[in-house]
């Protein structure tokens, strides 16, 4: 397996996904050598993660959070950093380069980053390549456009591919309107998560402030995830300001870091709601747990959301989610509310009216946690064991 | 004892003022809670254009034409203020045709409040006032006083018996629920606990179940079903009076469309019947003025005809319905006060119980008959609308110079 990120090391979802995936996967008696262009401890036991370190390098670390930069340490002493363009570039070689070294029946790669690296291991070995969209470039640069190399790495890869998964229906609409694959080589394969019990009752939280507003009577408003365009974040400051105009007794906390950032701030206070909207930068653990526990009600405003963990993540800590319709998550998580990211009238209404509602809010998050616990990823990875079967039977007749 | 084996169908017509797409923007602005645009789900115009088409005339037509074939034919209907309004308003037509049903003398209507409320576990007053709202309806527009009561959803139990009786009505509705029967089957007239000059009717739902919902269920064993297999079914049944055949009015053209054969099967359903001379049909009243109770029902706890647990959960099963009937009623004695009719009159319109079903959650991820028939993409959009409209109805109070704080 090709891929960019595992937790802790992760900026994103991307990671997180891998992980749960892989471990269902070794669970089913997969054996996976998972291929990370860094070197990190990631306490994996379930597969052997390795990291792409070419010759006469030493040591790959990974810097920074958001889109990383690489530090290399050579042999010979000398340092070196290389940003993300340079690392792809490196990745796909040293991949390439350590799958001869390795068995395996299948590759798969998890996004743009990889897709090099699996598509000149398809050239040297001739082995069946599945490609796993998490997203598309028009979803992560939120337009059309995108950077165009981007895009000719991923048309190029995916008319290579033995077959493409999908992490939604919304993802797939995506490649076929983005690339014109066919449909039919494309499968829907949703994310799910690892289900699991979070301590909900502690009465302690990072957010003090809020909690303390929160006993006279004030409800939050939560985001938590990149400041980028994709996320939609001006549409929801937007609603924020209408929902203090009608419920004054409102604060928007948003959790993350990224290029937005400074729009976002100034969007804030060109709205007059600065006092009530707090931007934490992108945490982690505790700080990261307290943000989902002390909202009343999580939004994730995505423009284009090709899954969308985070309000499955959120209904863990017993929150309810609204989520735009242009999210995977939607099309699997019946007991959120839903709203197309354009529509700020509607977003401001559902949010103004839910937090209006105790009633509401606690059956939300009643019924979404019960559709959260019995969530697995088993299906999916049975959907994944039968794709490998297959394209491994159609390689073999082939020789 | 009646003398024959006596079918007796019974009919419920009902449409609520569905609430539209209401905004916590519009609260304090607009009260036209009701007014959807035509082409939305929830118009209230366009929803009963369409039953009318599909159900009321057809079947209007076909029991028209049955009544004036067989002079035996007859049936019992209820029929809420909330869908006469609309039918006056949007449908003239189906208003005639049920007059003309009820003209022949042979078709009895039931009683039950105008609004097809639950405020008989509310507000008492407000209960009584509905039902003679629904009394002066029907006088009016059918020239008639119902002498047998339902409630709505069929929601029944020993108090309710004792108040009806106590009204004078002869007769009272419920679902012949296995739990109330005991070894009993509901074929008889039967005695509510506690009363002595009333008489208890009790749905077989068994029966008419098999028209309400499986008619057109292509995977049920008996499918499909023809009037000559269902009325053999009926004359076999042991141990019967009166089979009581209870169901919506809508099953006819709306729950099981015209292609399932549902309307074929109305129109030959009393011939079948009829080749015995030993079966006849009744109206709610006939039936009880010929057979005397055979014995006692207790119901101390409510039941209704809706779900497999056949009691209130469907419309006050969650926190978020809870919250939305006890913050209407809790307005009761306030908005009253204003003498504003129409306000009091929006607000009533407010405790139609299809507004609370709206808001289940109890099936809501299996898709089932909740969502099919709710205008709303989820049980809580249902609840925030509601919640909406309910704080305008609390502004306007308010804006009268009543404080529902004080």
């Amino acid at each position: 397996m090709l891929g960019w990120e595992l937790p802790p090391h992760n900026s994103g979802g991307l990671g997180v996904a891998c992980f749960q995936l892989c471990k269902s996967l070794a669970s089913n008696k997969m054996d996976i050598d998972f291929i990370v262009p860094y070197e990190a401890d990631h306490s994996i036991d379930f597969m052997n993660v390795i990291p792409a370190i070419p010759q006469g390098v030493d040591s790959i670390l990974k810097s920074g959070i958001a889109y990383d930069s690489y530090k290399y340490i050579y042999s010979n002493g000398k340092v070196k950093d290389f940003n993300i363009i340079d690392q792809y570039h490196a990745y796909s070689f040293a991949a390439s380069k350590i799958a001869e070294t390795r068995e395996f029946d299948v590759v798969h790669a998890h996004d743009w980053l990889t897709f090099r690296a699996a598509l000149l291991i398809k050239q040297k070995t001739d082995c069946p390549i599945i490609l796993h969209v998490h997203s598309v470039e028009s979803d992560r640069s939120g337009s059309e456009d995108g950077n165009p190399m981007v895009k000719e790495i991923e048309e190029t890869a995916m008319l290579m591919a033995d077959v493409i998964i999908a992490v939604s229906n919304h993802t797939k609409n995506k490649i076929i309107s983005d690339y014109n694959i066919p449909e039919n080589k494309i499968k829907v394969v949703h994310n799910s998560i690892d289900v699991i019990a979070q301590d909900n009752n502690s009465l302690v939280n990072s957010y003090e402030f809020l909690k303390y507003m929160k006993s006279r009577g004030y409800k939050v408003v939560a985001n938590i995830g990149r400041l980028t365009v994709q996320k939609g974040l001006p549409n929801f400051l937007k609603a924020a300001r209408r929902v203090i105009d009608v419920n004054p007794k409102t604060y928007f906390l948003i959790v993350g870091s990224g290029e937005q950032y400074h729009e976002l701030v100034d969007l804030a206070a060109e709205l007059n709601i600065s006092d009530k909207v707090i931007f934490t930068e992108f945490q982690r653990g505790q700080q990261w747990r307290d943000a989902f526990k002390i909202a009343d009600l999580f939004v994730m405003p995505s423009v284009s959301e090709p899954f969308g963990l985070t309000p499955l993540e959120a209904i863990a800590f017993g929150t309810p989610s609204l989520v735009s319709k242009q999210s995977g998550v939607s099309e699997v998580f019946k007991n959120c509310l839903k709203v197309d990211f354009w529509d700020i009238d509607e977003m401001s209404n559902l949010i103004a009216s839910s937090i209006s509602s105790d009633a509401l809010l606690e059956e939300l998050s009643n019924r979404a946690y019960d559709e959260y616990r019995v969530m697995s990823w088993q299906d999916s990875t049975d959907k994944l064991m039968n794709l490998y079967r297959h394209h491994k039977t159609l390689a073999e007749a082939a020789r | 004892m009646n003398d024959k084996k006596s079918i007796v169908l019974y009919l419920h017509v009902h449409q609520p003022f569905r609430i539209r797409h209401y905004t916590v923007f519009d609260t304090a602005i607009n009260s036209d809670y009701f007014d959807s645009a035509f082409d939305s789900k929830a118009s209230n115009e366009a929803v009963l254009k369409k039953v009318t088409a599909k159900s009321y005339i057809p079947t209007n037509t076909i029991l028209l034409r049955l009544l004036n074939r067989y002079p035996e034919f007859r049936f019992s209907i209820s029929i809420t203020g909330t869908i006469l309004e609309q039918m006056e308003k949007w449908a003239p037509e189906a208003l005639r045709s049920f007059q003309e049903l009820v003209a022949t003398g042979r078709v009895e209507i039931v009683a039950e409040t105008y609004h097809h409320s639950l405020a008989f576990f509310y507000s008492m007053s407000e209960f009584e006032t509905q039902v003679q709202m629904h009394e002066d309806k029907i006088n009016q527009l059918f020239g008639i006083m119902p002498q047998v009561f339902r409630n709505t959803e069929l929601a029944y139990n020993n108090e309710l018996a004792k108040w009806a009786e106590a009204k004078g009505y002869k007769g009272i509705l419920a679902e012949g629920w296995d739990p109330v029967l005991g070894w009993r089957n509901p074929n008889f007239v039967y005695r509510p606990t506690g009363t002595e000059n009333i008489a208890l009717l009790l749905k077989n739902y068994k029966l008419s179940d098999d028209l309400a919902f499986r008619f057109s269920d292509t995977n049920w064993s008996e499918w499909p079903l023809t009037a000559s297999t269902y009325s053999h079914w009926l004359s076999e049944t042991k141990d019967v009076n009166n089979i009581n055949l209870f169901m919506d009015y809508e099953t006819f053209g709306e729950h099981q469309w015209a292609d399932s054969g549902i309307f074929d099967f109305l129109e030959h359903l009393p011939a079948e019947w009829l080749k015995n001379t030993q079966h006849d049909f009744k109206t709610v009243s006939e039936v009880i003025d010929s057979s005397p109770p055979v014995d006692e029902i207790n119901v101390e706890h409510t039941v209704t005809w809706a779900d497999t647990e056949r009691d209130l959960s469907a419309w006050l099963g969650n926190p978020m319905q809870n919250s939305a009937i006890n913050n209407l009623y809790s307005l009761t004695e306030k908005v009253h006060e204003t003498d504003d009719l129409s306000l009091i009159e929006d607000w009533r319109k407010l405790q139609t119980s299809d507004h609370f079903y709206y808001m289940c959650t109890k099936y809501f991820n299996d898709g089932d008959i909740h969502a099919y028939f709710s205008p709303y993409d989820s049980p809580y959009e249902a609840h925030m609308n509601f919640m909406n409209a309910y704080r305008d109805i609390l502004y306007r109070i308010n804006r009268k110079g009543i404080d529902t704080d004080g």
